[in-house]
């Protein structure tokens, strides 16, 4: 287990896995949980185009040789291909960066695949800014976006190793189609094994009332950071991890704006229609609080390091504490 | 009943049911595309009605046979072939593009019982073909699946990862079929973006390629055969057609390729394919039940 249930009391010492948490591949969830599927699941088959290793789909190919397509250098056809397998009664997964997933291959998934409404399960690879040295090109922050507003899709940023393996397990289960984001450096392993996971059902790792952190991705972990932070200072922070952008699981968060009045959204993706909208429409839809978004504010990434490109592009937990500071402000002005 | 080994005269006398649905249904939908589909009407008959195991009372026989359109736009033949051959009512044609029917503009999934895979984006359906075929092999399957293209839509990249992919899988359960009519929305497809030579194209993809007369009942049929016969390689129709074929003015002019025929058009077009406007409508109209369309009474 994460060792994240809230502390008892304010003067608690924080969890240890905070201060020094393990660090893990969400990549490797990903690969794990096809392997996992591969033996659970006959009908599931795997294709990735050209990025066997760096997608992590290398594990199933070497167990399972006979249920992996090998597609080259041509996404927009493999979403087409994966449609069909689809259309025969296959459970497709393919693996790809998630820059090519979401965008190049939009037309084919929103034509092919969301308006047939297939269960092609798409792995958005090296998501976020935190890809590091590759640069903007490899760097996805739009996926969330793009995906979103495609009808039929379900849209999953798991926050960690474990909670990508069981998003990659769950998907195989819904008969429709799924995008699973994740990324390419080691970040804060913060779910366990035995963390409940459900596509849609958001999961709170803190209590508090003073003001809701929903994060999604390697933000959940720079949140929870954040409401350690904030705790020190006499404010309690929930944090929800929101890993499912859509469905959202609306009810946590009209819950969050009616019990703390304020909200703050951190996600490693660009302002414009990620989860801080999506958090927004519900928000103004039903209870209406004061929120701050921490996101990559319309810009594309550059090459670096990771730690030093999220702190570059406002979103190491500092910033969330600040777009805390600034949201209670304006809670108190109301 | 899956395959129905229809004779070529019976098949060409089937053909024309197609292309009159065809006419008529434009005519009352006032929306849609002309001349593809009269283009595609006689390959898409021998598909229907002589060359493919479906079953229209069984759509999840795991052993037919699978098709798709990657032109999309070619509804009026595609849901004339449906009609025909019993996926659901002749009268349903009627409603061709209403908000009322089922009918969409390009051929929906959730919308028409029988459509395997929606389309109408071009250049997207002979990599679903693909995943269908490498999917029958997995699974063991005698099925085949065929997918139709257009030739302006051979300007589309991806149709060109999917012949990639196809011939390196040697998906030799997969037959495409392009109908060739030389013409595109905007033009003469060698005069908007050229694609000659097509033949050696597809050749050079490591494909069988099979030169035919689109109109050439026997010849279709024949065709169809020697790509089952082929071994270890997909096979490719080129079948060489006329936009707008069977009606004198609308025959090899693109002007036709996106537009229905009005009122006076359509009864002009029908006297010139034997019947009449209101006769054949009234056909459409007294089939309501899902079965394999009969002929028509015969006049004079």
């Amino acid at each position: 287990m994460s060792g994240l249930t809230p502390p008892a009391a304010p003067a608690a010492p924080a969890a240890p896995s905070l201060a020094k948490p393990e660090m893990k591949r969400t990549r490797e969830g990903f690969g794990h949980g096809l392997v996992d599927l591969g033996q659970s699941r006959p009908e599931v088959v795997v294709l990735v185009g050209d990025l066997s290793g760096s997608t992590n789909v290398s594990f199933f190919a070497e167990k399972f040789p006979d249920r992996f397509i090998q597609v080259g250098v041509a996404e927009q056809n493999m979403m087409c291909v994966a449609a069909g397998l689809a259309a025969v009664g296959k459970i497709p997964f393919l693996a790809t960066y998630g820059a090519f997933a979401s965008c190049r291959s939009a037309d084919q998934i929103r034509v092919t695949v969301a308006y047939t409404d297939l269960p092609v399960k798409i792995g958005g690879a090296h998501g976020g800014i935190s890809v590091g040295p590759d640069g903007a090109t490899h760097q996805a922050m739009e996926e969330i976006s793009i995906i979103r507003s495609i009808p039929n899709m379900k849209m999953i940023v798991p926050c960690d190793y474990w909670e990508t393996r069981k998003a990659t397990v769950a998907a195989a289960d819904d008969p429709h189609p799924n995008y699973i984001r994740f990324g390419r450096e080691p970040v804060p392993v913060v779910t366990g094994a035995d963390t409940p996971f459900a596509i849609g059902k958001a999961n709170q790792l803190r209590d508090g009332t003073d003001v809701a952190i929903i994060a999604c991705g390697v933000m959940v972990y720079e949140a929870l950071v954040a409401a350690q932070e904030l705790e020190s200072r006499g404010i309690g922070a929930r944090v929800i991890n929101m890993h499912t952008l859509k469905p959202l699981d609306v009810a946590a968060i009209q819950r969050a704006a009616r019990e703390c009045g304020a909200i703050v959204t951190a996600e490693e993706h660009q302002i414009h229609g990620g989860l801080g909208g999506a958090v927004a429409e519900a928000v103004v839809q039903s209870a209406p609080v004061p929120m701050e978004l921490v996101a990559v504010q319309d810009r594309f990434g550059r090459s670096g390091k990771q730690e030093e490109l999220m702190a570059a592009f406002g979103i190491k937990a500092p910033d969330v504490v600040r777009a805390v500071e600034r949201v209670l402000a304006r809670k108190r002005a109301r | 009943m899956p395959r129905l080994d229809m004779t070529v005269p019976e098949l060409s006398e089937r053909a024309l049911y197609v292309r009159r649905d065809i006419v008529a249904l434009l005519a009352r939908s006032q929306s849609g595309h002309s001349g593809g589909p009269l283009s595609s009407a006689d390959f898409g008959t021998v598909l229907f009605f002589r060359e493919m195991n479906v079953n229209p009372a069984r759509l999840d026989d795991p052993a037919r046979d699978l098709w798709h359109f990657s032109i999309g736009h070619v509804t009026p033949v595609i849901y004339s072939l449906m009609g025909e051959r019993g996926y659901f009512p002749l009268t349903d044609l009627l409603q061709f593009r209403q908000f009322s029917g089922h009918l969409q503009g390009h051929p929906s999934k959730h919308d028409t019982r029988g459509i395997e895979v929606s389309s109408g984006s071009l250049g997207q359906g002979l990599s679903v073909a693909c995943g269908m075929a490498l999917g029958a092999r997995m699974d063991g399957l005698p099925r085949r699946v065929y997918c139709v293209m257009g030739d302006g839509e051979q300007q589309e990249g991806q149709i060109w990862e999917a012949a990639m992919f196809a011939a390196h899988y040697k998906l030799d359960n997969l037959c495409a079929v392009i109908d060739y009519n030389r013409k595109q929305i905007d033009g003469d497809v060698q005069d908007v973006m050229g694609i000659a030579p097509l033949a050696d194209k597809w050749r050079s993809f490591n494909w069988h390629v099979i030169d035919v007369d689109g109109h050439d009942i026997g010849a279709i049929v024949s065709a169809f055969e020697e790509a089952r016969a082929t071994k270890g390689k997909p096979s490719v129709l080129l079948a060489r057609t006329v936009m707008g074929k069977g009606v004198s003015f609308m025959e090899d002019d693109y002007k036709w390729h996106g537009v229905p025929p009005s009122r006076d058009q359509a009864e002009q077009a029908l006297r010139e394919m034997g019947t009449s406007l209101e006769e054949w409508t009234a056909r459409l109209e007294s089939h309501t039940e899902p079965k394999v369309a009969p002929g028509p009474r015969r006049v004079s």
